[in-house]
């Protein structure tokens, strides 16, 4: 046993400083290089700097209480009343999660901004001279993130109904609650936890939110693409004080919104009997509910629709007409038979698939340690794994930027900038908190006999792994490196700053060809991405 | 009797204060072993050292002769079979039964192993079963198939039966000694439990644990009507606790703690003298829960209607345990 706890421990403290150097190293130089006083006193007294600083913080929390005024409602209408297509729509409109970013973005311009489907259409009717409107700036930004970012709510709330104990809820009625008591002083407080998990994703993922802001933003700039601006702009200095700057409001952000979590025992409390759907009685009300959940999901689904019919229409064929007057698939066509356009998709799959699977040998071996061997730095091994979450994308690739640009091999400090490596580096960064979530949570769940089992039938150690350990895991491991690989193939935030022509992946070409005009090629790469993240997505949630 | 399974002053140290042993046992061969005692007693960390999960901090395993103290689980050859029985759920009974097979012959003869297995716990055709879809007895069948299939040298039971209901309890009690009984010629068997009719039931022989110590080893009659100690006494069936005067009044000599078991305690015309507080109806019987003169409560099992509540009774033992 001494013997074996030493070996582990070596291996322990092996992949922390292999994680640290990954996670924390990068960051370390960023915040040393970053206490350079003229970039720290132009930061200072610009005010630029503190617009960009002061919209990154209200833009979070507005994008916050937006999403949650769409998705709670959703989530109730969804999970209490029954109503014709409830089951199909309740899942159709969870369906932005497994979209990439970008993707939901120029989906969203294609319908709603000013030489969009329905800007078009009205400028069409009214006989306009201009675009009725120009989606740009703060509104644009945040319409896009209540758009995107519902679903969490959503999600999280529809989680905690299903969990409710219908006989809480009978308690409080027999307790003589009538509904709004119930509502307030039972519901509510149990979905807390629920409420509070959404709002901190949600928050953390508007912070970090770079495609919204860069496509719609104009002149107006939040932290993320102020720092790219920045760093285009060669003031390496003062990117990397903002970026200090923006990691420290994710970090105070998120300790914030954690205090507000409550206990577990809420969450712990019962094993109950969820609430079963209602069927809605009255005819009225019920067809006033069917409407609302289909106008609802068609709503929220138009622009993905839209991006399909873009991708549809060549190029240079849809001008003024209300609806386009070609439609064929020389999008695809072109996208698959040029090399120099298939190019990106095969780097955008090689280098996701790449860094995937690096990070789920990686949170395999963290889940062995800390659950398994329960090491000495299981604390650290874990929270080195946790950490890339809490940081935005743009933290991190502006770190590997100017952390991997120097020779300085005792400092641990390599020239990859420029290489084939450190995009799938910088996406293995971000792909340790999905794969290590799962991981280690399924590996919690791993009943420890299953593995002495094997053993005690004469399995070594190789073949007890392939055997037992790997197919108990295989849910948090697939659902973890599905989410993982479809959040590299649609990465913009790091590629932006990282990419090299020869490795510029799917999110880089989509913006050129935006630049370009070529709508329709930019569509269909977004209808492959949105396509190949919902096959794989699809894949690693099947039981 | 030679020892086929041999514990040396074996010993496992937790923290300084948490140590199991040093215990030595010998354990013949195809003898079942209960290792009977409280939860905390260190009954699952013996079973856990001779399964090779836990590594002993001092003394020697041997099995005929070879020390496998240091050998790791999987060249032990020892089968386990675990208290939730840790069936593989991704796999069928078959590939389960099958698991601890690999190498040791063809396609046919890993089948025919297979088979006989599940025929030895009367499963015969149970194969493509999915694990999930059986009862809780049958499960336990397949684990105890599992371990045997490999044809181990010592077979491990944790808690064999605490995942059963009740009322499947006894009967599955005698069916599994049956089946440990008919492998070979018997194979030697350890098993944990903390219920005395269990280890009582299925154990040739039991060694009673309590806080990491070995208390005592002996056949279920011989722990039951000579326990050696207290604790041996009172956790090994019901037992009646008496010293000083009312341990006098049953007969003890001076300054002697007295056990005697209910039932061997009768009404008298003379003898310890007492008021009935509350009578227990079993059917068959009645416990008659009596509290002495000094206050000490004792109880009798005797007819059910032998005496009264609130009635006083005089109690005369016809067998006393001295310690």
């Amino acid at each position: 046993m001494i013997r074996n706890l030493r070996r582990a421990d070596l291996v322990a403290a092996g992949l922390a400083l292999l994680l640290a150097w990954l996670v924390i190293y990068p960051i370390l130089i960023v915040a040393g290089d970053a206490a350079d006083a003229t970039a720290v006193r132009a930061f200072l007294t610009r005010p630029g700097e503190w617009a960009a600083l002061w919209a990154s913080i209200w833009i979070s929390l507005v994008s916050v209480v937006l999403a949650a005024a769409i998705g709670i409602p959703l989530a109730f209408l969804f999970e209490w009343f029954d109503f014709p297509g409830r089951k199909t729509l309740g899942a159709l409109i969870a369906l932005p999660v497994v979209l990439p970013p970008l993707v939901g973005v120029i989906a969203f311009l294609f319908l709603y901004g000013e030489s969009g489907f329905i800007a078009r259409a009205i400028q069409a009717a009214l006989h306009l001279e201009q675009a009725p409107w120009r989606l740009q700036g703060a509104v644009a930004i945040l319409l896009v993130h209540a758009y995107s970012f519902y679903v969490y709510f959503y999600l999280f709330t529809r989680a905690g109904l299903a969990k409710l104990d219908v006989s809480m809820l009978e308690a409080a009625q027999a307790l003589g609650a009538d509904r709004r008591a119930t509502l307030f002083r039972v519901i509510v407080p149990l979905l807390r936890p629920s409420l509070v998990g959404a709002a901190i994703l949600t928050f953390m993922t508007a912070l970090g939110s770079f495609s919204a802001p860069y496509i719609f933003g104009g002149g107006f700039r939040v932290m993320t693409t102020q720092i790219v601006a920045t760093k285009l702009n060669g003031d390496l200095p003062l990117a990397m004080v903002e970026t200090v700057a923006l990691a420290v409001i994710a970090v105070a952000g998120l300790a914030i919104l954690r205090g507000t979590e409550g206990d577990d025992i809420l969450v712990a409390l019962g094993k109950g009997i969820a609430p079963r759907p209602r069927p809605i009685r009255r005819a009225g009300v019920r067809r006033l509910a069917t409407v609302a959940g289909w106008g609802l999901a068609i709503l929220l689904l138009l622009p993905h629709l839209t991006l399909v019919l873009v991708s549809l229409v060549p190029y240079g064929a849809w001008t003024t007409e209300i609806v386009p007057p070609v439609i064929n698939l020389e999008n695809y066509r072109r996208l698959f038979s040029e090399a120099e356009r298939l190019r990106p998709l095969l780097n955008s799959l090689w280098m996701a698939a790449a860094s995937t699977a690096v990070a789920v040998v990686l949170a395999l071996a963290g889940g062995w340690l800390v659950v398994r061997k329960r090491v000495a730095l299981r604390r650290v091994i874990e929270g080195l794994l946790a950490l890339p979450w809490a940081l935005p994308g743009t933290v991190f690739a502006i770190a590997l930027a100017i952390t991997f640009s120097t020779h300085a091999p005792l400092q641990l400090r390599f020239v990859l900038v420029g290489t084939s490596i450190i995009l799938p580096l910088a996406y293995l960064v971000r792909a340790l908190p999905l794969t290590g979530r799962g991981i280690l949570a399924s590996y919690r769940q791993l009943d420890p006999s299953l593995e002495e089992a094997a053993a005690s039938l004469g399995a070594g150690r190789w073949r007890t792994l392939a055997r037992v350990t790997l197919p108990q895991l295989r849910p948090g491991l697939a659902a973890g490196a599905s989410l993982a690989f479809v959040a590299a193939l649609g990465d913009i935030v790091a590629s932006i700053v990282l990419y090299t022509y020869e490795t510029r992946p799917v999110s880089i070409e989509i913006l050129s060809s935006l630049r370009l005009s070529e709508t329709g090629v930019a569509a269909a790469f977004g209808v492959v991405l949105m396509l190949v993240s919902a096959l794989v997505l699809g894949v690693g949630a099947r039981r | 009797m030679t020892a086929f399974l041999q514990i040396q002053a074996i010993e496992k140290r937790w923290r300084s204060d948490v140590t199991v042993g040093p215990i030595t046992l010998d354990i013949a061969r195809g003898e079942i072993l209960a290792l009977l005692g409280p939860s905390g007693s260190g009954k699952t960390t013996m079973l856990r050292l001779l399964a090779g999960f836990e590594t002993a901090d001092g003394g020697r395993i041997t099995v005929a002769n070879e020390d496998v103290t240091a050998v790791p689980p999987a060249r032990r050859r020892f089968g386990m079979v675990f208290q939730h029985y840790a069936l593989f759920p991704h796999l069928d009974v078959g590939q389960n039964v099958e698991f601890g097979l690999a190498g040791s012959g063809g396609p046919g003869a890993v089948n025919a192993k297979v088979a006989a297995a599940l025929g030895l716990v009367d499963l015969a055709g149970y194969e493509r079963r999915k694990v999930h879809e059986l009862s809780g007895g049958q499960q336990q069948r397949v684990a105890l198939a599992r371990a045997l299939a490999p044809e181990p040298r010592v077979l491990l039971l944790d808690e064999p039966l605490s995942n059963l209901d009740p009322a499947l309890r006894e009967r599955t009690r005698r069916e599994l000694r049956q089946m440990i009984k008919r492998v070979g010629e018997g194979i030697t068997t350890v098993f944990v439990t903390h219920e005395q009719e269990e280890a009582f039931d299925l154990g040739d022989r039991i060694a009673v644990l309590n806080n990491g110590r070995l208390e005592q080893t002996g056949t279920p009659e011989e722990l039951y009507e000579r326990p050696q100690n207290l604790f041996v006494a009172t956790f090994v069936g019901r037992a009646n606790v008496f010293r000083g005067g009312a341990a006098r009044a049953l007969g003890a000599r001076e300054s002697a703690v007295v056990v005697v078991r209910p039932e061997r305690l009768r009404f008298a015309g003379a003898g310890l003298p007492g008021v009935v507080r509350e009578r227990r109806y079993t059917g068959a019987a009645a416990f008659f829960l009596i509290e002495g003169d000094d206050h000490d409560r004792f109880e009798v099992l005797a007819e059910p209607d032998a005496a009264q509540v609130g009635e006083r009774v005089y109690v005369e033992a016809t067998r006393v345990i001295t310690l």
